[in-house]
């Protein structure tokens, strides 16, 4: 029986379970030191000095440097999607000139013990000039650093894309629909912050960082860029990754500040970040306002759709360059036809933390902002909101369907799709008409309860390319080396399922090594829904070509054609004898390593899509929003774990329910973060989660890969504050209410006074 | 501030003789001073859970007591749960029914856990969300470790 599309339980855990992982604050090296960020107090401010001779002459302090101590090591480049123009903008290691956010980096104290560098990192002084800080990325661009750079402003760059004859589109329209929304701050917040330990092996020469994740292969070679290290004299190794979420793995200062240290104190330095740094520090994601002009004829097709949204990116742009934006002007029209369109996205700096991206960057976003835009539609058109959409779906028998505009390089095409399909059997599965009739009747009775759904499209499978090596050990086992990594999501696993499926063998026969640069030449890690479909794809080629390899040295053991042979089970058996060969004797009777590789290159992203339906209870008293229903339905192509497939759909659900209703990134009028530990920064406990139901479909294999699979890693969050928004909606029975997340109790009840006032507005609208 | 305080930790049945500054978490004590990093830190400030052990049998954020604090008591961690090589039910049903994903908030959870199924076997649905409610894991949205957690309830039971 194939392991492919069986539930199996993860071959990662157990170590997991004992408490023997070995997560980044679980190294230690002998003589380590321990190194402390000594991090701004102001939003924004020119630094006068930096006093760190008391800190120095603290007791176990080895070191404490500033911008001066380092002025070799360049700023932080670009990881992706490069934009000419915003070079200026990019975070220095240590402050320089400027600090423009609270938490942003100004020195780094090194010390014998952690708590003696907290001590000491107290007692550096900063002194500066306070400008007034800019937290409005609507507003009009100020001077990013007015004394240092004159002249640049807050707006690095503007995202356009367009297709269709927009202006034709326009004046055919007989309703035009404007909309503006606006989804908050908030961000992944794994469960383990960041971490990091340097060790310069004198004897190789070779500097190790251990504690990586996402994207070792390129952190390797940025690392080695920055502190201008020979190729092979650097390798990063990732241990344990408490979590990822798109946030943790990049670069940041404080990995390249762990290196820098290792090579010049000539002793391991490690760094444990602590919650509040990372809720001050690591990226931050979302804030983006949308306004949105719908061109509509009397059907309720979408001619034209335009649109001008602003992303507040925070103090600097950091490694992701232009990717959000880049992402949410390209995936805006989502599922829809939408023949005519033009996008322009303002890159904006503020005076917060930096932003990046985060589970379905650039999507849960835009699937709010255009979701919000079809029940405005509807609701104009009197027309019912399933029905709008199967209006403006794109049929299946236009699939693939080329977008005409690109992102992250790549050529929007839409791989496969049923959309109209998957619609209609989620709502047979949640039995809609019921649904509907259920809270019509509890609303009757005087309870506000309502039902939302918003469809959405997910990408994954980001190429170009990826490598994976297989080999058979002398033991019998095989062990099969990729440059993925794992962020907690069960890439083992996977990865041992598709080997162990093209191979014949149990997946505990197999071994998944990733994320070890000194393993591996190539990887490209894990972000963009990429590992199943990119690695998964070269594991199975890879474990294809290694069975063959097998086969042929077993023929000339068994003295047989390599044809008559087959590998079942773990063992190789003849066609129409009894001999057989297990592969520990295959690997013994062998003098070299029987290996063999996979290369998968892929020139387009496959488009999972799907639909999520809400129902919502509002407490009338506190408007306190309760999520008692959540369905997703989701098309994945095909399934190599469905428990593990539940599993991403469900975590992510909830960190979507997080960012629809609890979670933000509260800043005062001085840029004093108001959100800097889990008291105020609210995530979603056992408490406001409902049981996540996952309706998962393989209808529509993705042709562009030979396993058929589409990523599961972020469509469970996609559409989530779009059909939580909506369900608020119908439970107010106030059509359009919701235009802004989170929606907490203190917003909703302000967005319920506005209410009528809002629709008064735009009645008067000629 | 930094003289250092001589004292014996009980922890998993073995005594660990340490010297530790006063100011010294006892959870820091536990994964600096023992060698017991199955215990982790997630907020230091004690809101996550992820460093709950159980001191005399309760459930305790390790990070908001101080070593010296635990001079005279049986402090309990992951490390100590199964039995040998065999796993404690809730480890084994946590791996059966995917209740860990990154896996860095599951000691905390497994010990909540078994600190409150051992106070009270019995413990209702609502009961048992309304506990593990003091814990945050951000990968599985709660559900699957619900579930093992009944299910190593009724496991336990037996």
């Amino acid at each position: 029986m194939s392991p492919i599309g069986r539930s199996l339980k993860r071959i990662e855990d157990r170590p997991l379970l004992l408490g023997r992982g070995q997560f980044a604050a679980d190294y230690r090296f002998e003589g380590q030191l321990v190194m402390r960020v000594v991090r701004s107090p102001v939003a924004f401010g020119r630094i006068l000095s930096i006093d760190a001779e008391e800190a120095r002459a603290m007791p176990g302090v080895v070191a404490v440097w500033t911008a001066a101590d380092i002025s070799d090591i360049p700023p932080i480049d670009f990881r992706m999607t490069r934009i000419k123009g915003l070079e200026p903008y990019r975070q220095p290691v240590l402050a320089r000139d400027y600090v423009r956010y609270v938490g942003e980096p100004v020195a780094v104290v090194f010390a014998e013990d952690v708590y003696q560098a907290e001590d000491a990192a107290d007692q550096v002084f900063c002194d500066f000039e306070e400008e007034v800080a800019h937290l409005d990325a609507t507003a009009s661009p100020v001077p990013f650093m007015p004394h240092s750079l004159p002249g640049v402003l807050s707006e690095p760059a503007v995202i356009s894309k367009a297709y269709g004859e927009l202006a034709a589109a326009f004046a055919k329209a007989k309703h035009i629909i404007e909309l503006e929304v606006a989804v908050g701050r908030h961000t992944g917040v794994p469960m383990e912050t960041r971490g990091a330990l340097a060790v310069h092996d004198r004897d190789t020469g070779v500097l190790t960082m251990y504690g990586a994740a996402k994207v070792p292969h390129y952190n390797r070679d940025a690392i080695g860029r920055m502190l201008q290290l020979p190729t092979g004299a650097i390798e990063l190794s990732e241990g344990h990754v408490g979590g990822g979420f798109g946030i943790r793995g990049e670069l940041y200062p404080e990995d390249v500040l762990v290196c820098a240290g290792a090579l010049r104190l000539g002793r391991p330095i490690k760094w444990i970040e602590d919650r509040r740094e990372h809720l001050l520090a690591a990226n931050h994601a979302r804030d983006q306002v949308h306004r949105m002009r719908a061109a509509v004829d009397d059907n309720g097709f979408i001619l034209g759709l335009e649109d001008e949204f602003f992303t507040d990116q925070g103090a600097y742009v950091r490694t992701h360059g232009g990717t959000v934006s880049d992402l949410a002007a390209a995936l805006l029209p989502g599922p829809y036809l939408i023949p005519a369109y033009r996008a322009n996205g303002h890159i904006r700096l503020t005076n917060k933390t930096p932003a990046g991206t985060y589970r379905a960057p650039g999507r849960y976003e835009t699937t709010f902002a255009r979701e919000r835009l079809m029940d405005a539609i509807a609701h104009r058109l009197g027309l019912d909101v399933v029905e709008i959409r199967r209006i403006n779906l794109i049929p299946e028998n236009r699939m693939p369907y080329d977008r005409k505009i690109d992102v992250l390089g790549t050529q929007v095409v839409y791989d496969a799709g049923k959309y109209h399909d998957l619609l209609t059997k989620t709502l047979d599965h949640v039995g809609y008409d019921a649904l509907r009739a259920e809270v019509a009747d509890r609303r009757s009775k005087g309870e506000r309860v309502g039902v939302g759904l918003a469809f959405f499209i997910e990408k994954s499978g980001l190429g170009p390319r990826d490598l994976v090596r297989a080999r058979l050990l002398k033991d019998g086992s095989i062990e099969v080396i990729t440059g993925a990594a794992s962020i907690g999501q069960g890439v083992e696993t996977v990865i041992a399922q598709i080997c162990a499926d093209a191979l014949s063998v149990e997946i505990e026969q197999i071994s998944v090594v990733h994320g070890q640069t000194s393993r591996i030449e190539v990887g490209l890690g894990a972000f963009a829904s990429r590992v199943t479909v990119m690695t998964g794809s070269a594991a199975q080629i890879a474990s294809k070509a290694l069975c063959d390899k097998i086969l042929g040295v077993a023929a000339s053991l068994m003295q047989k054609e390599t044809g008559e042979l087959t590998l079942i089970d773990g063992i190789v058996r003849h066609r129409d004898s009894n001999t057989t060969l297990e592969l520990t004797e295959i690997a013994e009777q062998t003098p070299e390593i029987i290996e063999a590789e996979g290369w998968f290159n892929a020139d387009h992203m496959t488009y999972p899509y799907g639909v999520h339906v809400a129902k919502v209870c509002v407490d009338p008293e506190t408007c306190g929003v309760k999520v008692e229903q959540y369905v997703v339905g989701y098309e994945i192509g095909r399934a190599i774990n469905p428990m593990l497939v539940h599993g991403q759909i469900a975590g992510a659900a909830v960190q979507g329910i997080g960012g629809a209703l609890l979670e933000e990134f509260v800043y005062d009028e001085a840029g004093q973060p108001l959100a800097a530990s889990f008291a105020d920064y609210l995530m979603p406990t056992s408490n406001e989660t409902p049981t996540i139901e996952m309706f998962l479909r393989e209808d529509c294999p993705s042709p562009l890969n030979p396993l058929g699979v589409r990523g599961a890693g972020e469509g469970g969050m996609t559409a989530v504050g779009a059909a939580i928004g909506a369900a608020v909606d119908d439970a107010l029975q106030s059509p359009g209410l919701v235009n802004c997340l989170p929606i907490g109790p203190s917003k909703l009840h302000a967005m319920i006074r506005q209410y009528p006032h809002r629709h008064l507005v735009a009645a008067n609208r000629p | 501030m930094t003289d250092k305080v001589s004292m014996t930790l009980r922890v998993n049945g073995s005594s660990y003789p340490i010297s530790v500054e006063p100011r010294r978490s006892l959870a820091d004590a536990l994964r600096e001073d023992c060698g017991l990093t199955g215990t982790h830190l997630g907020c230091e400030h004690g809101v996550c859970g992820a460093c709950t052990v159980l001191v005399d049998g309760k459930p305790v954020r390790a990070c908001l007591m101080f070593a010296v604090q635990a001079n005279d008591v049986e402090v309990r961690t992951v490390e100590g749960l199964a039995n040998g090589d065999v796993l404690h039910p809730l480890q084994k049903q946590f791996w059966e029914n995917h209740g860990l994903q990154c896996g860095f908030c599951t000691p905390g959870f497994l010990m909540l856990a078994v600190g409150a199924l051992e106070a009270d076997p019995d413990m209702t649905e609502e009961d048992l969300r309304e506990v593990l409610s003091s814990n945050l894991c951000r990968c599985t949205g709660y559900q699957n470790i619900i579930k093992a957690v009944k299910l190593a309830a009724v496991e336990m039971r037996k």
